[in-house]
């Protein structure tokens, strides 16, 4: 398959692999924002690849993840209320434990919440049921905002009056800041994520090279692309360099998809976000104009804040902050696996845990 | 029938419910066992050794590129009776119908399931209709049993694997699963993918016929060929090491695979074989394959090995090993 047979060849993966062993001994902590890429980096089996001294460790990268406790006890509570509604959301939400319920729980009680595969799923439902109100809860960073806001206009433009969002879509370069702030991470740079930075374009992470000296390789997701991102960040390192670089050419520029921006910028703007596990992240959320208020689903329906409350001893909170890998939480692969997961990141297919557990688990957990 | 539609009436075993029977079921599945419309099918089998299975099938959409859920229903106790080495003989086909879905719907399907039978030589011989209430069902669901006959002395079971066996498959992985998901979403694929839905029994009768150095079979259904690896390995309580590179995925199912975000080794097949052959036979059995229509592009994808025991390995197309572990809940597709 062009494009992607390419990037998965064996012997290319060698030259790369001998590569990054030839560069440096030095020891260096490197974050894969994106949890496309820590699921690549599990799937191909490349941290075991890798020499001992690159220490990869995975960040909040994925949206189902980073979405607080108290934003899904919020649709639970809904959902618990009003009796013709239907919630449309995508994927893995629908798994993802609030402090007592998740909607999948709820769905089995006969409350109506549907898988879609895009935000136009949810206005197809809308337009199929005009008796009901339909709500897309919408997640995701900045790759999904421009197809919820396409929705919305289209919505708009079509006069769809059953049709609302609860659109919780986080901002990465902001959360990557955050983490840098903190000081809990001795982080030597970023591999930074290809389909966020394909929408934002590279120049979003400048200011990490500027004001951090974190050098950052935007990466794609096949295999190929994670091991030659990984090998240009260790040359920056090695050259004591901070500069923002682009493996992923064929998809990212460094301006970005000018006509996303646009379309984001017509429908959202810029607010606070509280992310799970590292709580309120100033100016890393969207939220709808005042002019779309009325698909604004929080808005029309009163939406009460859910409590902001994580389920007991869950690590998922350091998992995502990257202060813990998994293996080191005391409940993964014992009482947190993916048939029983206590947290988000053990939930979600780009979950850090479930990545770990899915693809590395008898190497943490037997001695085989 | 005057009806277009099912009506609640059609499962009251009153005269619609005898009307339907007669022109629909006996007319499709017409043979000696059914047609005396007994509470029971009485026959006789001479035979020491019998399998016996079912299963229901309760797939959406009811029609799909490639089949339908009554080709589904007859393949599947087909299939699950052919993997023991079973010949199939008599089925069993139970309807739970939703009121309102059209006759000549059921029709069709009814259709189906009679032509895949005699494709195998099987009889349906004995069978039951419900019909529920508007919105108290999805369309049509139907269980079907099996009973086949062992014609010879051997065993096919996991607990005769051994280190040095090779793993093979008859086929690509993931059609079915694709199909029906491209199907039900409305994805439309330049390439569009057809179900592999169909009945393996000539072919595991070509195979077992042929070579004795099959050890054991499975059909891949759902949770793939990951999670049947998985069983075996873990029945067996050997590894197994299969490299990604050599497992069959048609080019249209991979790039469905890619937009959706799931893996074909996960995706439900209903017309493929998961064999487990000793080291001296697999490439006889895999010519065996290739020379019947549905094992074509039969490969050889690993070998069973000591350790890890009741783990599977993957190696990966870049030449890394890693663990290849079941379906974990459903495959669903990606946010990012």
């Amino acid at each position: 398959m062009k494009y992607i047979d390419e990037f998965r060849q064996r012997d290319a993966a060698r030259k790369i692999l001998e590569k990054i062993h030839g560069i440096s001994g030095k020891k260096v902590t490197i974050m894969e924002i994106c949890g496309t890429h820590t699921h690549t980096i599990a799937k191909y089996g490349i941290r075991n690849s890798l020499p001992s001294n690159i220490r990869l460790i995975s960040g909040p990268g994925c949206p189902v993840c980073v979405t607080s406790a108290a934003d899904i006890n919020k649709v639970v509570e809904f959902c618990k209320r009003e009796k013709d509604v239907i919630i449309a959301t995508f994927g893995d939400m629908m798994r993802v434990p609030g402090t007592e319920s998740s909607l999948q729980e709820q769905k089995a009680m006969g409350k109506d919440i549907r898988v879609v595969y895009s935000p136009l799923g949810a206005l197809d439902i809308a337009m199929a049921n005009s008796g009901k109100q339909v709500i897309l809860y919408a997640v995701g960073f900045e790759t999904t905002v421009p197809t919820v806001a396409a929705t919305i206009l289209l919505a708009r433009e079509k006069g769809i009056k059953n049709f609302s969002a609860l659109a919780l879509h986080k901002l990465t370069p902001p959360a990557m800041m955050a983490l840098l702030d903190s000081g809990e991470l001795d982080l030597d740079g970023f591999l930074c994520p290809g389909h966020v930075t394909a929408i934002i374009g590279a120049k979003a992470y400048q200011f990490l090279a500027k004001k951090y000296h974190a050098p950052c390789v935007v990466a794609g997701f096949e295999p190929l692309d994670a091991l030659y991102g990984l090998y240009l960040l260790m040359k920056q390192l090695e050259e004591g360099k901070a500069e923002i670089e682009i493996q992923y050419k064929r998809v990212v520029t460094w301006d970005g998809n000018i006509k996303a921006q646009r379309i984001i910028e017509k429908v959202f703007e810029i607010c606070d976000s509280n992310w799970r596990g590292i709580g309120k992240i100033p100016l890393s959320g969207l939220r709808l104009k005042e002019e779309f208020a009325h698909f604004e689903a929080e808005k029309r329906f009163s939406l009460a804040n859910g409590i902001d409350e994580e389920l007991q001893g869950c690590a998922c909170g350091k998992v995502l902050k990257g202060i813990i890998t998994p293996d080191q939480c005391p409940f993964f692969g014992s009482t947190c696996t993916p048939e029983t997961p206590a947290g988000p990141c053990m939930v979600s297919f780009e979950g850090t845990c479930a990545a770990y557990y899915k693809y590395g688990y008898s190497q943490y957990k037997t001695t085989d | 029938m005057k009806q277009e539609r099912i009506l609640l009436s059609h499962g009251s075993g009153g005269k619609l419910s005898y009307q339907l029977t007669q022109e629909m079921f006996l007319k499709a599945f017409d043979n000696e066992f059914l047609s005396p419309l007994n509470d029971q099918a009485i026959f006789d089998l001479s035979a020491s050794r019998l399998a016996f299975t079912t299963d229901s099938f309760v797939v959406s959409p009811i029609f799909f590129p490639g089949g339908d859920i009554g080709k589904l229903s007859v393949c599947g106790t087909i299939n699950d009776l052919a993997v023991g080495g079973a010949e199939p003989v008599y089925l069993s086909a139970s309807f739970i119908i939703e009121e309102g879905i059209l006759i000549q719907e059921l029709r069709i399907i009814v259709d189906s399931m009679a032509r895949t039978a005699r494709q195998t030589g099987v009889k349906i011989i004995t069978g039951d209709t419900k019909v529920v209430e508007k919105g108290k069902g999805d369309k049509l669901f139907i269980n079907t049993s099996g009973i086949g006959i062992i014609r010879n002395d051997r065993t096919f079971s996991p607990h005769l694997i051994r280190p040095g066996d090779m793993i093979l498959v008859s086929g690509s992985m993931g059609d079915h699963g694709i199909a029906i998901l491209c199907h039900r979403e409305g994805i439309q694929m330049e390439v569009p993918v057809e179900s592999d839905c169909a009945p393996l029994y000539n072919l595991v009768h070509d195979m077992v016929s042929q070579s004795d150095g099959i050890r054991a079979m499975r059909d891949p259904t759902r949770g793939g060929l990951a999670t049947t690896l998985n069983e075996l390995a873990i029945s067996s309580n050997y590894g197994m090491i299969i490299k990604e590179d050599l497992i069959p995925v048609k080019e249209e199912v991979r790039g469905a695979c890619e937009i959706l975000g799931f893996d074909p080794l996960y995706l439900a097949n209903e017309g493929k074989l998961i064999v487990i052959a000793s080291q001296e036979s697999a490439t006889a059995v895999l010519e065996i394959m290739k020379k019947n229509p549905l094992g074509r592009d039969a490969a050889l994808i690993g070998t069973v090995v000591d350790k890890p025991q009741g783990k599977v390995l993957l190696e990966t197309a870049i030449g890394n090993k890693r663990f290849l572990d079941m379906l974990s809940g459903e495959q669903l597709p990606r946010i990012c």
